[in-house]
């Protein structure tokens, strides 16, 4: 699938274009939404990889891959879970458990875990938008 | 609780289902799919699981759809029959 698959179509490439920012936008609320409302690390993930796969399909693959480049998901893939060891140790350093968010580490529990939270989705989310993209980079050919 | 809604998407989910079951056109069962995928989503909003509904309609019906058809673009289109 080098080509793009409806070819030089104006309507199909413009609308894609325009559409994809705003798909990355709504995966990012429900990144930063994740622990007051449905949605989370992984649902944004997956929406903001939806995006590069919807401009892989309108624009081509070498298109989206000029976008989205591989020196960039390799470092990406991996930083996701360093995020979330290095918060889980984090906590056990500040006199808790593994991952016990409700710590006071120079704010108030509450403030502290809604932070960590918020840190601990951001790192699944960076995880899953890398390897979704990955896997659907290498499915798709090249 | 309002049960005609519930029923009506749990009948056309069975529905679906089997039709993606004996379609031999493995294209047209995987966009059946995408479509049960779909309704798999509501059906989990309607059961008060928005989180499980949205990963339903963003993995289900959005990513495994599309590798579905890059890995039919790769082998067969048809299935073949079974001895």
């Amino acid at each position: 699938m080098s080509e793009s698959l409806f070819g030089e179509d104006v309507i199909v490439r413009t609308i894609a274009r325009l559409v994809a920012p705003f798909i990355q936008l709504f995966g990012l609320y429900v990144l930063m939404h994740g622990h007051v409302s449905p949605g989370g690390g992984f649902q944004a993930g997956v929406i903001i990889a939806s995006s590069f796969i919807l401009l892989a399909l309108a624009l081509g693959l070498p298109e989206s891959k000029e976008r989205f480049k591989k020196t960039i998901r390799l470092p990406m893939e991996s930083s996701g879970p360093l995020i979330f060891a290095l918060i889980g140790v984090t906590c056990i350093l500040a006199g808790g458990y593994y991952l016990q968010y409700g710590i006071a580490f120079l704010f108030p529990p509450a403030v502290v875990s809604a932070i960590l939270i918020s840190a601990v989705e951001i790192g699944i989310g960076i995880t899953v938008l890398a390897m979704i993209v990955t896997i659907f980079y290498a499915m798709a050919g090249d | 609780m309002i049960w005609g809604p519930d029923i009506f998407i749990l009948a056309i989910l069975v529905v679906l289902a089997i039709a993606a079951v004996i379609s031999r056109d493995l294209l047209v069962a995987t966009v059946i799919f995408s479509g049960y995928s779909l309704l798999m989503a509501v059906a989990y909003v309607q059961l008060n699981s928005p989180d499980v509904g949205f990963t339903e309609a963003a993995v289900g019906a959005g990513v495994t759809t599309v590798l579905f058809i890059l890995t039919i673009a790769r082998t067969a289109r048809m299935e073949e029959d079974g001895s």
